[in-house]
């Protein structure tokens, strides 16, 4: 009989649902053979908020949805021999150990086996000269003025596939790349080489379809009319069965919503990916380029022909910075001449802040669509009903000129056009980022066991 | 008369970002209509629709096995999440500005 290996993914971003692990545990537990369940959790920007939130309480810093993620599966999990990988440790791997740990106390679970993979944030002092090195002159200057929040190298999936292999029930990582872990659970089962990049290559791509969790089982893609998708509200999450020989099928628990076919999985295998024959991971150069999709019908999907490369000398970083603030003020205009009259609003605040680079958006005729200056398709009412949200935006390193297109839009209500109405003013501080290249030497990585 | 229909007639699409350079899908719903979008969809015609954001260059991969098309286009974003001021600072929108390019069907 084939040894198939069930994946599946029970989060795409950090914020995402938490009732969907549920099902898909259900669902693994309905089928002999090895599985695990992996939760995506940490967007580029995600780790230095998270990194921002440790600094104001040194417990925190990890998932901050992680008890509502794990709670409702670790019972079945440990006890189904499910590995739950998460890299919902994020600034915080140990501290969501922790916490984990406490869960499983509480739930009359002893002494489960969290391994923690730890030597992807080079943010220490000692390790800055490393970066420095690799940074090309701009960016070096911006560096040494900036101040650094974060900074983390994408790790690969060889700690995740050892910790597993020394018997790991949990995995908690911090940053490694998204689709590493699927790989790393895919390697300590099947047991390959590291460097069978085939084998690699179809094993980060089976990644990279699941770590965005519903955008390949129909969330993402609905379009009334067009592109119908049933029950997104109960969208399922989804399945990867992996053979050995590295072909993919994409499914998804029964009895969920949403929907895997042809057209859902080709949209999410091409998500943020370039040169489909040269998709950069640490584990591996995967290559999609000969990649074939074959819809079996019901909610299942095969992709096939998958290749790989070489993996880098290098890892990419990304470096969190201090961005300053952005400001953002809105109010709406309805009815007759709305759109002349946010129009006139926003020429009102243009000269108040002259000084300040604003984006204007008229949203309902203009927005999202145009350029930070303004350029862009405009929508013409032709009937005499209006309904315009005028927004204004800018960025400023200094909070109180940041500020100032709040205060300045909250005074239309009475010193602007007629008959403007609901203000909302936002206030918040931004992070910029600058990606890097280092040397893969300069990188260690490891997986250590969590004791209380 | 030069006979056109809207992109979304034939193509669905979706839109990922990385920094300041954003990638739009393209696929075909049916296979003959691929050597459409292959002939219409060039990189210099797509670069021109979007035109207004000022892309620096747009590279097209084809991919005929899985009739779709993958457009990388860059510095499209005004710097992209961190540093756009847009709404979208994502350009996750941008799929469907392509989507209504206008496509010549005559062959």
């Amino acid at each position: 009989m084939t040894d198939i290996y069930r994946i599946a993914c029970a989060a795409g971003f950090s914020g995402d649902r938490t009732d969907v692990a549920k099902p898909l545990v259900e669902e693994l537990l309905k089928h002999g053979g090895s599985k695990c369940l992996i939760f995506e959790s940490l967007a580029e920007r995600t780790l230095a908020l998270a990194q921002l939130e440790r600094r104001q309480n040194s417990e925190l810093g990890y998932e901050p949805l992680l008890l509502e993620m794990l709670d409702p599966v670790l019972v079945d999990c440990i006890k189904g021999g499910i590995p739950i990988i998460g890299n919902f440790g994020a600034a915080n791997p140990e501290g969501a150990a922790r916490l984990i740990n406490a869960i499983a106390k509480q739930k009359g679970l002893s002494d489960i086996r969290i391994a923690i993979v730890k030597g992807d944030d080079i943010s220490a002092l000692e390790l800055r000269k490393n970066i420095e090195n690799v940074l090309s002159p701009p960016d070096q200057i911006i560096f040494s003025q900036s101040e650094l929040i974060s900074a983390n190298v994408y790790i690969g999936a060889k700690e995740i596939a050892d910790a597993l292999l020394a018997g790991a029930q949990v995995v908690v990582t911090g940053r490694v790349s998204d689709p590493s872990l699927t790989v790393g659970p895919l390697m300590a089962h099947f047991k390959k080489d590291w460097n069978d990049w085939t084998f690699l290559g179809a094993a980060t791509m089976a990644g990279h379809l699941l770590e965005c969790g519903a955008q390949v089982t129909g969330g993402y893609f609905a379009d009334p009319g067009i592109k119908e998708v049933p029950g997104l509200a109960t969208v399922g999450f989804p399945i990867v069965e992996f053979d050995a020989q590295g072909n993919i099928c994409v499914t998804k628990p029964s009895g969920t919503g949403g929907l895997v076919n042809r057209m859902t999985v080709t949209e999410q295998l091409l998500y943020e990916l370039h040169d489909p024959a040269q998709y950069f991971t640490p584990d591996v150069v995967a290559d999609i380029s000969q990649a074939k999709i074959v819809d079996l019908g019901g909610d299942r999907v095969m992709v096939t022909g998958i290749k790989g490369h070489p993996k880098p000398s290098t890892l990419k970083a990304n470096l969190c910075i201090n961005g300053g603030w952005l400001g953002e003020a809105e109010i709406s205009y309805a009815g007759f001449n709305a759109l002349k009259r946010a129009q006139l609003a926003a020429q009102i605040i243009k000269e108040r802040l002259s000084d300040l680079n604003l984006r204007i958006d008229f949203i309902g005729s203009s927005s999202i669509f145009a350029s930070d200056t303004g350029e862009g398709p405009q929508f013409k009412s032709t009937l005499s009903f209006e309904d315009i949200r005028l927004r204004i935006a800018a960025a400023h390193q200094d909070r109180a000129q940041a500020q100032r297109v709040c205060r300045e839009v909250t005074a239309l209500y009475t010193c602007g056009p007629a008959g403007g109405g609901g203000v909302r003013v936002s206030l918040r501080p931004r992070l910029n980022t600058i990606t890097c290249l280092i040397p893969r030497e300069s990188v260690v990585a490891y997986y250590e066991f969590f004791r209380a | 008369m030069i006979k056109t229909m809207p992109l979304y007639k034939l193509a669905h699409a979706r839109t990922g970002d990385k920094g300041n350079r954003s990638n739009v899908s393209v696929i075909a719903y049916r296979p003959e209509d691929f050597s459409i979008l292959q002939r219409e969809l060039t990189e210099e015609k797509v670069k021109s629709h979007f035109g207004f954001r000022n892309p620096s260059a747009v590279k097209r991969y084809e991919l005929p096995n899985l009739m779709a098309f993958n457009f990388v286009i860059d510095d499209v974003l005004d710097g992209g999440v961190n540093l756009s001021l847009n709404l979208d600072s994502h350009g996750k929108s941008l799929s469907y500005w392509l989507l209504a390019m206008e496509i010549n069907i005559d062959a």
